[in-house]
């Protein structure tokens, strides 16, 4: 992949590729010492926290993270190289990056609509990954309506008190800041909203209670946050008064791997448990799975489920690669606004299938020593929920995809 | 061999798929589509061939046909990206024309290496060719020609000869007394009987074809191997045009949704038509993305042509598929009517669909790469 990606670099990405390359050969982490979740919203224990935030940390001090921000706020100053480094760290199968939310999502908000100063006070913590941040966006009654959310932001002084409940909260157990949608205006359903930094682990037990969750995995990683008179001051909030959503669009534009700023990505390193949500991994499981008197992998009917996916995957694979070569796309946001639809979808079938390829023995879960491959398939296909669901479900990337790129009348 | 990253789809291809887009919708409209082929509705109508000759022949004098054949041989030596770029464009358009057959033809001929050259400048001069290699049942693996050369001519039937009556040349296969060769044979030599199918797509012609003591070149002599090497082009440049005929079911189908109203709202308001629709897009970017990369395959990394190929076809047919219902689908009461214009994308889909393989026949054989043979 590497030699591939390095046949159009521009002088700068080529230099930063080699640099990236020699720095991850000798400072890639070695075996973690605690068994790591499949993604970093699974991320349960502080051991399981603090040796990935070493890792982010170690890559931050490096500057491979933040690369193209400017270096006034903490960046690399470099053009498109983020990429790279990317690509370098994929390739070496590194561990993921714990700050997942700031990174992706809090991070370009802050950068197009935070001031100067803020800027400059939370974004070099938030690349290092010593302050994990979080997203206040869904509450119990504004799900896929996100605009109806009604936690309420009052002005008192130069200050802004905020009270209400926000759900789904992946990471508020060890965040410090959170980016948050607020309701300053109650007659006003999109121009009624403000948007957001709240620093909440400063204010634990004083104004902010963190919950967490129980996902159908057994799991936790995700919470409630419960809002009673918190104070934050004004500098905070970004952007205008009354412009909350179209800042959150900021937001959800680079949640769904659409928006202008690359964010950091990194991971594939193998653990004994953890293990990839890919076509590939599940023709392996296939070849290993007694089927009559031969291997699932000689079954007709499941060869045809195993290439069906094994073609979603490449075409996902090759539309990013086509997203970038102008003269193939006829609409810029076309293939970006596919990005979190088809990755979510693809990998649930994807567990689905390996499930099937299971059988019986996919009833076998984590605890029980004889499941096959750790009972991880099962626990996947759970999870997989989460991210079909997450960030505008499937059915809400479909109404935007209808109506932004094929101009399909607004369904609300 | 590694791909370059833009597919190798350069300013060059850029602008022959602008210039094809633009020839198209310039000199020949979905109207002029419906006038040109859809004059008899009758299902037991008589075999036809209508197509707009004069207009291909300004595509022929574009340089058009020779695009595939190599500079060495007198044509103009553009790689498969480019070249699935045009064909993309004449999928648009449902263009009635052989240049799918004598693209088809090029890269068979190119795989044929020397003993092809002769017949690669017929086609840099302006020949339209075809291939004559598919048995009654749909076969096309040279073990299965009906065809059979002996004493110097063949004899013997071709079937699903795909618009053989707008060719002047056909690429043969038949066996020999050493295996299975292929042959460039004039469609208008004496003991070649073209006899025209009845066939439900309306902007194709397709025939079966006799050979009674027919003479042929033989171009070579183990069809087994130049087919092998030839048939991943094959596969993309019919998926890429398939990737533009959804396109256009795409686009004619949002437009309709878009401006027919009922219960007070354009119909496109409503999930039940706006989700397929997405669905529709998205299942063409994946075929589209894969056409790319196949054709890019088929030029800079031809070890791995066939498995990116059966992907693109594949997705391609599974793809026209679900367009073509959607299409008539999503336009109601009219869209099963003959004034309608989706009918005639739907047949090219659907014969489209089946043509070189189906897409669970390209799944099988993707499989016995990507997993081996079954036990």
């Amino acid at each position: 992949m590497s030699d591939d990606s390095a046949r159009k670099d521009t002088p700068e990405q080529a230099e930063f590729r080699a640099y990236c390359r020699d720095w991850l050969e000798s400072n890639k982490p070695g075996e973690p010492p605690v068994r790591l979740p499949q993604t970093p919203l699974e991320i349960m224990t502080q051991e399981q926290l603090s040796y990935l935030q070493a890792w982010q940390k170690a890559a931050y001090d490096a500057g491979l993270i933040g690369c193209d921000y400017p270096q006034a706020v903490g960046g690399g100053g470099r053009k498109d190289c983020q990429r790279v480094a990317n690509e370098e760290m994929l390739a070496a199968r590194t561990p993921f990056l714990p700050n997942v939310i700031g990174l992706g999502m809090a991070a370009p908000t802050v950068f197009y609509h935070a001031r100067e100063e803020v800027k400059a006070e939370l974004l070099p913590r938030l690349f290092s990954g010593e302050e994990i941040w979080c997203q206040g966006f869904s509450e119990p009654g504004a799900g896929s309506d996100l605009a109806s959310v009604q936690t309420f932001a009052e002005p008192r002084g130069d200050k802004w008190v905020i009270n209400g409940h926000k759900v789904w909260t992946s990471l508020a157990h060890f965040a410090e800041w959170m980016i948050i949608l607020l309701r300053t205006d109650k007659s006003h359903k999109y121009d009624g909203l403000s948007y957001f930094v709240v620093p909440i682990r400063a204010a634990l037990g004083k104004g902010v209670t963190v919950r967490p969750l129980i996902k159908i995995t057994g799991e936790t990683g995700f919470n409630e946050v419960i809002f009673d008179n918190l104070e934050v001051d004004d500098r905070y909030r970004l952007d205008e008064l009354g412009k909350g959503w179209q800042v959150a669009m900021t937001t959800l534009l680079h949640e769904r791997g659409a928006g202008e700023l690359q964010g950091p990505r990194s991971g594939g390193m193998k653990n004994r448990s953890s293990h990839n949500i890919t076509t590939s991994a599940v023709i392996d499981l296939a070849r290993n799975t007694t089927r009559g008197a031969g291997t699932a992998a000689d079954d007709a009917l499941l060869r045809d489920k195993l290439m069906r996916q094994l073609i979603r995957e490449e075409g996902l694979k090759q539309n990013q690669r086509r997203s970038r070569v102008q003269a193939l796309l006829d609409h810029p946001m076309r293939l970006p606004l596919q990005n979190k639809l088809l990755a979510s979808e693809i990998a649930q079938s994807i567990a689905a299938l390996a499930v099937e390829v299971e059988g019986m023995a996919s009833s076998l879960y984590m605890g029980d020593s004889n499941a096959p491959a750790g009972g991880q398939w099962p626990l996947s296909y759970m999870n997989s929920y989460g991210m079909t669901i997450a960030a505008g479900t499937s059915e809400v990337q479909r109404n935007i995809l209808g109506e932004r790129v094929l101009g399909l009348p607004k369904s609300k | 061999m590694t791909q370059p990253k833009n597919y190798g789809f350069g300013e060059e291809a850029a602008l022959l798929k602008e210039s094809a887009r633009k020839f198209f919708r310039e000199h020949f409209t979905t109207d002029k589509l419906h006038a040109l082929v859809a004059s008899d509705p009758t299902p037991e109508r008589a075999p036809q061939c209508q197509w707009d000759e004069t207009l291909w022949r300004q595509l022929v004098e574009l340089g058009w046909t020779m695009l595939a054949v190599p500079e060495e041989a007198g044509g103009v030596g553009m790689p498969v990206a480019a070249v699935a770029g045009l064909v993309e464009e004449v999928g648009r358009a449902a263009f009635p024309c052989p240049l799918l057959g004598t693209l088809n033809a090029t890269y068979v001929l190119v795989a044929c290496k020397q003993p092809g050259a002769t017949a690669l400048a017929d086609i840099a001069s302006g020949a339209a060719a075809t291939l004559a290699l598919t048995n009654r049942h749909g076969a096309w693996d040279p073990a299965a020609t009906e065809v059979e050369y002996r004493d110097g001519a063949l004899h013997g039937t071709a079937w699903f000869v795909q618009d053989a009556l707008k060719c002047n040349k056909l690429l043969v296969c038949a066996s020999t007394a050493a295996g299975h060769g292929l042959f460039w044979v004039d469609a208008a030599a004496v003991g070649v009987t073209v006899q025209p199918d009845g066939i439900v797509d309306l902007t194709r012609d397709q025939a079966h074809v006799t050979f009674d003591g027919a003479q042929g070149l033989e171009v070579s002599g183990n069809a087994l191997a130049v087919l092998h090497e030839a048939m991943p082009a094959i596969w993309t440049l019919l998926a890429a045009d398939m990737v533009g005929a959804g396109e256009w079911q795409l686009q004619t189908t949002v437009e309709y949704v878009s401006t027919r109203k009922q219960f007070d709202r354009p119909l496109g308001f409503f999930q039940a038509i706006k989700h397929p629709l997405v669905e529709v897009m998205v299942q063409i970017d994946e075929a589209k993305s894969l056409v790319y990369n196949a054709a890019c395959a088929c030029d800079s990394e031809p070890e791995k042509a066939a498995q990116y190929a059966h992907m693109a076809k594949a997705s391609a047919s599974d793809m026209a598929a679900y367009a073509s219902s959607r299409s008539v689908q999503s336009h109601g009461g009219i869209g099963f009517t003959w004034e309608c214009y989706v009918h005639l994308y739907f047949k090219r889909q659907k014969h489209s669909q089946m043509l070189w393989g189906d897409a669970a026949w390209h799944r099988a054989r993707l499989a016995d790469i990507v997993i081996g043979s079954a036990a």
